[in-house]
């Protein structure tokens, strides 16, 4: 198969991480009343950024 | 729930890739090896993944909560003696047979190794289960949807089949494989943050096993009841699933999840598509560790939230009351991810549910058609036909498959109880599978014959026994007890295992006496289908962490492990 998943599953984590990300960057802090004070957003959103990168460098030929 | 612009361009990215593997795959799509089993080209961690990811479905995750907040920490029983020991007897002792023996599908293999009536028995009732369940997530998902974003129910039902149609047509097995795994991980980052969101705000582990003890005390049991998997299962009394130990290892432990695991086409596909007998030895091994640990994503939210719901007022989280009074769990999830999670991460979550619901789709659409395909078309319809006409064969059958299921998604909007009738139906049929699969793999004498009248005689026995008990509290009718009632179950749970273990126990029996006195097949033809007819596997060439053996001890004594933690 000359399509490795690891290209778009990478892509599509680093895309909804960084966007994830930006917006709790730029979000009022009064959202995170629910989640306990934590910006979750902006946190996770790296945290799936990474995980993307990871698998677009496990990828690489 | 509201959701913003940030969550929809989350699911709309989602789309964009799903349609896009489909897209990017669908020239590699050449012969029905292609369409149907990826080329035999998976790597064993794809296949891996798919295969439980392809379990994985909307009302797998929605159910477990629900079990969860219900019966607390005994749902793990459904992964951890449910499913890890059948994955790890299908990847040690079946997986050869069904790889080796190049069948195409589980059905074929019953027709190479018994006849051609046995596989015909297995084909149309799979194929008839696959697009009926597939119908029913789809008819969960538009109520859910409905409910959650406002979305028509007709709009949520054709968007979503008309996108697996598009993948599945174009990419074929590839495409529904790649997605599982896109939604794996979905799954894993939608709901992680949810787990650990909870169990923050409720005190750590010892929070929330002190607040399940109240949920316990609460309820009549034992402070430990919601927080201890094993130590109350002595009397069904005492335990809020109602079942005892015994019916609950071989019922749940044996009959239904080696039933379930070793012998479904749906999961079995996935690791059949693998590159090799090795990787596909090792893909369900593989899965295996992942599914140890579903239990702290999918049930502990369930275990939280009913934390919470026992806190009143003061939690500000409530689970809504059904007509009768009584707890309705089934939002569960949805109610967790409203409560925690801010726009953006809910994004997250609600693609994550989503995803699984079309995953769920899909996985049934490419069983679906490739057993309609390879064992209904090819086998009775048209002989012979050339390799292209069969791969339009499968894209039309996807079609009609998918077309199949929105009929059926509709039909459960009017007529429930035909759907929970059917699904009693296909129970039956179930149960006595793995007692045909064990004597045709590891009993050469085992007959064609045999085989199917045993089939017939252990679906016969699970509605029989259905017919004769109940559990208590109930009515007659689709409960049980439609015979009469000469025996009450403490539980619904109860009955359900002990139906399995009188269905497989008749088919074992009656298949082993008619093989006695019925011809067995010459021992030349059986070659790679039984196991003392065939070679052993050598792993001695593989790195010891790549041999099946090694890494199912691991497996197990890991699940053994985390049966002892949370006795």
């Amino acid at each position: 198969m000359n399509l490795d998943i690891r290209t778009p599953l990478g892509l599509l984590f680093m895309l909804v991480g960084l966007l994830l990300a930006g917006f709790g960057l730029l979000s009022d802090p009064a959202l995170y009343e629910r989640s306990l004070g934590l910006n979750i957003n902006l946190w996770w959103g790296l945290a799936m950024t990474a995980f993307g990168a990871l698998m677009l460098w496990l990828a690489r030929r | 729930m509201k959701l913003g612009v940030v969550d929809w361009s989350i699911l709309g990215l989602y789309f964009l890739f799903v349609l896009g593997i489909g897209f990017a795959l669908r020239r590699s799509m050449k012969t029905t090896s292609d369409f149907f089993l990826s080329g035999r080209s998976m790597p064993a961690w794809v296949a891996g993944l798919a295969f439980i990811s392809a379990n994985l479905g909307a009302q797998e995750v929605m159910g477990m909560a629900a079990s969860g907040a219900k019966y607390g920490i005994m749902t793990s029983h459904f992964y951890w003696i449910g499913a890890i020991p059948a994955m790890v007897f299908l990847a040690v002792f079946m997986m050869p047979f069904y790889y080796g023996s190049r069948a195409r599908s589980v059905p074929e293999y019953l027709k190479l190794r018994f006849d051609e009536k046995t596989r015909g028995l297995n084909a149309i009732t799979f194929a008839l289960m696959t697009v009926l369940s597939s119908g029913i997530s789809m008819y969960a998902m538009g109520l859910l949807l409905n409910l959650l974003l406002g979305w028509s129910f007709d709009v949520s039902i054709w968007l979503c089949a008309l996108i697996v149609l598009l993948y599945i047509t174009m990419g074929g097995l590839t495409s529904a494989i790649y997605n599982e795994v896109l939604q794996f991980f979905m799954i894993v980052f939608g709901f992680l943050p949810l787990v650990l969101l909870g169990l923050h705000d409720v005190g750590g582990w010892q929070g929330l096993q002190a607040g399940l003890e109240h949920v316990a005390t609460a309820r009549g049991f034992a402070a430990g009841a919601w927080s201890q998997s094993w130590a109350h299962l002595g009397n069904p009394a005492e335990n809020p699933m109602g079942v005892e130990w015994f019916g609950m290892a071989m019922g749940l432990g044996f009959v239904l999840s080696f039933g379930y695991w070793c012998t479904d086409f749906l999961t079995i596909q996935r690791a059949m598509a693998s590159e090799s007998m090795s990787a596909a030895r090792r893909a369900p091994l593989i899965a295996a560790f992942p599914k140890m640990l579903f239990p702290f994503l999918v049930i502990l939210p369930g275990m939280l939230a009913i934390v919470l719901n026992q806190r009143g007022a003061a939690g500000g989280f409530a689970l809504p009351l059904k007509a009768d009074g009584s707890l309705n769990y089934d939002m569960t999830v949805p109610l967790m991810l409203a409560h925690y999670f801010p726009q953006g991460m809910l994004g997250v979550g609600i693609t994550a549910l989503i995803a699984s619901f079309m995953a769920g789709m899909a996985g049934n659409v490419t069983a679906f058609n490739t057993v309609f395909t390879y064992d209904i078309y090819q086998a009775y319809l048209r002989k012979g036909a050339s390799d292209a006409h069969y791969l339009r064969v499968g894209r039309l059958a996807t079609i009609g498959g998918i077309g199949a299921a929105v009929a059926a998604a509709y039909l459960a909007t009017r007529f429930n109880n035909i759907m929970d009738m059917l699904q009693l139906v296909f129970a039956f049929v179930n149960a006595p599978l793995f007692a045909t699969f064990l004597l045709g793999m590891f009993w050469k004498r085992t007959t064609g014959h045999a085989a199917f009248v045993g089939l017939l005689a252990g679906t016969a026995a699970a509605a029989v026994h259905h017919g004769l008990t109940l559990p208590l509290g109930s009515i007659p009718g689709i409960k049980g007890g439609w015979l009469a009632v000469i025996h009450a179950y403490p539980s619904e749970m109860a009955q359900n295992f002990w139906t399995a273990i009188w269905a497989w126990s008749t088919c074992f029996v009656v298949t082993l006496l008619i093989s006695l006195v019925t011809r067995a097949r010459p021992e030349a033809e059986l070659r790679g289908l039984v196991y003392a007819l065939t070679e052993r596997l050598s792993d001695g060439a593989e790195a010891w962490w790549r041999r099946p053996a090694v890494l199912g001890v691991v497996v197990l004594a890991l699940t053994v492990g985390l049966n002892l933690a949370f006795r």
